[in-house]
């Protein structure tokens, strides 16, 4: 591991705001599962996880259980974090690609600069919030 | 309908100071509406529509219209798209005065991030998105390069193509006696200044500036009683870009939108183009925007800019001769309303000399407002010589 993964130690982890529409995911997350939502009308998996279809306005959705593979769609090493984030920098802002298709925000962890990359294979990681939550990051392959 | 040449800019002034300790955010907000009224040659007793945004303090355009003393308002609006808002707000002037429910509309900025940083908004902690983004640590610069390293993945755009745009913005601001960053730089400055969020060094970002500005957008009737040379709104379009349900593509911006729209509008082509606005957050949003406006093939940015386009007064494309953000001035974190201003500079022969484009008579002025990087809200208008 090196600077490029949280030079100043651990990366925080800062609870997300739960509501009705999202509990079911972040109590997932406390249980180390990367939940998504499908659309029954359409079959479009929905992100981020809400109560309506954003592509054909339905509201019959349900939640099923995603692989936690994606690829790295784009990547900042961050040098300057705010708010939780002050004094962890350098620390890695990415969109990863999940194989289910939505390019959801997060942070790649435990990657050597070296290894960062647009394309890189990774694989989700729970950082728990200690608020009943955890945060999906994603870290390099092993069989990459 | 059409607000083709149905609204004039009469007036538009942009706050002299960059560092304001000593004032309150009203009281920039009353300077800059005061300084947009007497340079139309009009007082504030006139107006009858006001447009404001959220670096407005109060609630919505009410606190404002009640401290600035408008009597006789009968239109008002308060669309907030960040940055874009005032270019989206002449717009919306223009289709109010064509349909005739106003006829001299106010439009102020001002602020104090400079003096009194302020912490992001709550509001972005109540959006619905909110616990799918912000426990990560965007900032927003962050979401810029984001957005940087996918076009330079998806078409070889280097840092030295982005250094280019803030080389020659530096080349203008050294005309302008008023711009927070006055010298001019080289490429090899620009890459060796701090890394803020890789790719974006220090000098890709745009300034942060205390200040304002303010325009005054009224109907034809009342420009040609006006001894002050005007400006014809000839086109308007605005475009949201939003994350589309995961679709995240940061390689192009709302300007795909936004930008035919104004120029059919108009009844103009990007050829006819004497001289350009483009909003300059970062080095990035400019190089995506002169892409997605079409004044070159998308991907294509990068060389377009490295070989002196950008340049006043004789480049192919002149843009932002006042320094822009990245040099002069990008108020409140909000840059369209300097954009406006030396759009209107420009058609009225105003620009500091070495800069001005010779026999301008036509300009596009354009704003991007949120986050490249997530959701943002494009603004293109296209402004026309009183003559043209």
């Amino acid at each position: 591991m090196t600077a490029a993964a949280g030079g100043a130690g651990p990366l925080p982890t800062p609870a997300p705001p739960v509501n009705p529409e999202t509990r079911e995911f972040w109590a997932a997350t406390a249980a180390g599962r990367l939940l998504l939502k499908r659309c029954l009308d359409c079959d479009s998996v929905i992100w981020y996880p809400r109560a309506i279809c954003p592509d054909c306005s339905s509201l019959r959705t349900e939640w099923f259980a995603a692989s936690g593979r994606g690829r790295v769609y784009s990547y900042t090493v961050n040098h300057r974090g705010e708010g939780a984030y002050q004094g962890s920098a350098p620390f890695v802002l990415a969109y990863v690609e999940l194989d289910e298709g939505p390019r959801v925000m997060t942070n790649v962890v435990e990657a050597d600069a070296a290894d960062l990359a647009v394309g890189l294979p990774v694989e989700v990681v729970f950082h728990d919030t200690g608020d009943g939550s955890a945060l999906p990051r994603f870290r390099p392959r092993k069989d990459r | 309908m059409t607000i083709r040449g149905k609204a004039h800019i009469a007036g538009a002034y942009e706050h002299p100071d960059r560092k304001i300790p000593d004032k309150s955010v009203a009281q920039v907000h009353a300077e800059v509406a005061l300084g947009a009224v007497a340079d139309a040659g009009l007082s504030l007793s006139d107006v009858d529509a006001y447009f404001c945004a959220g670096d407005a303090p109060g609630f919505g355009p009410l606190s404002m219209a009640d401290y600035l003393g408008l009597k006789r308002l009968r239109y008002l609006d308060s669309t907030e798209t960040g940055g874009s808002s005032y270019l989206v707000h002449v717009g919306h002037a223009a289709a109010a005065i064509a349909e005739g429910k106003c006829e001299v509309a106010l439009i102020t900025l001002g602020g104090l991030p400079r003096s009194r940083p302020v912490p992001r908004p709550s509001a972005s902690a109540l959006a619905p998105e909110a616990g799918f983004e912000l426990p990560f640590g965007p900032t927003t610069v962050s979401m810029y390069a984001l957005a940087a390293r996918r076009h330079m993945y998806d078409y070889g755009t280097t840092s030295a193509q982005l250094a280019a745009i803030k080389v020659a913005a530096s080349q203008h601001a050294r005309h302008n006696p008023r711009a927070m960053l006055p010298n001019p730089v080289t490429v090899e400055e620009v890459l060796e200044s701090p890394m803020i969020s890789d790719p974006l060094h220090r000098l890709d970002c745009c300034v942060i500036s205390d200040g304002g500005g303010a325009l005054v957008v009224v109907s034809p009737e009342v420009a040609r009683e006006l001894r002050r040379q005007t400006v014809k709104v000839l086109g308007h379009g605005e475009s949201p870009k939003l994350a589309d349900n995961g679709r995240i593509d940061l390689t192009y911006t709302g300007a795909v939108w936004s930008g035919p729209r104004a120029f059919e509008e108009a009844g103009v082509t990007q050829a006819d183009i004497d001289y350009v606005s483009i909003y300059d957050s970062f080095t990035i949003t400019v190089l995506q925007t002169i892409e997605d406006l079409g004044f070159c093939e998308k991907g294509k940015g990068g060389a377009f800019v490295a070989d002196g386009s950008l340049q006043a007064p004789h480049g192919r494309l002149p843009f932002n001769t006042d320094g822009g953000g990245l040099c002069n001035n990008h108020p409140v974190n909000r840059g369209g309303m300097t954009k406006v201003i030396e759009a209107v500079r420009q058609l009225r022969g105003e620009a500091n000399g070495p800069v001005q484009v010779p026999d301008c008579e036509l300009a596009l002025a354009h704003g991007n407002g949120g986050s490249l990087g997530t959701r943002s809200a494009a603004a293109t208008l296209i402004l026309g010589r009183e003559d043209a």
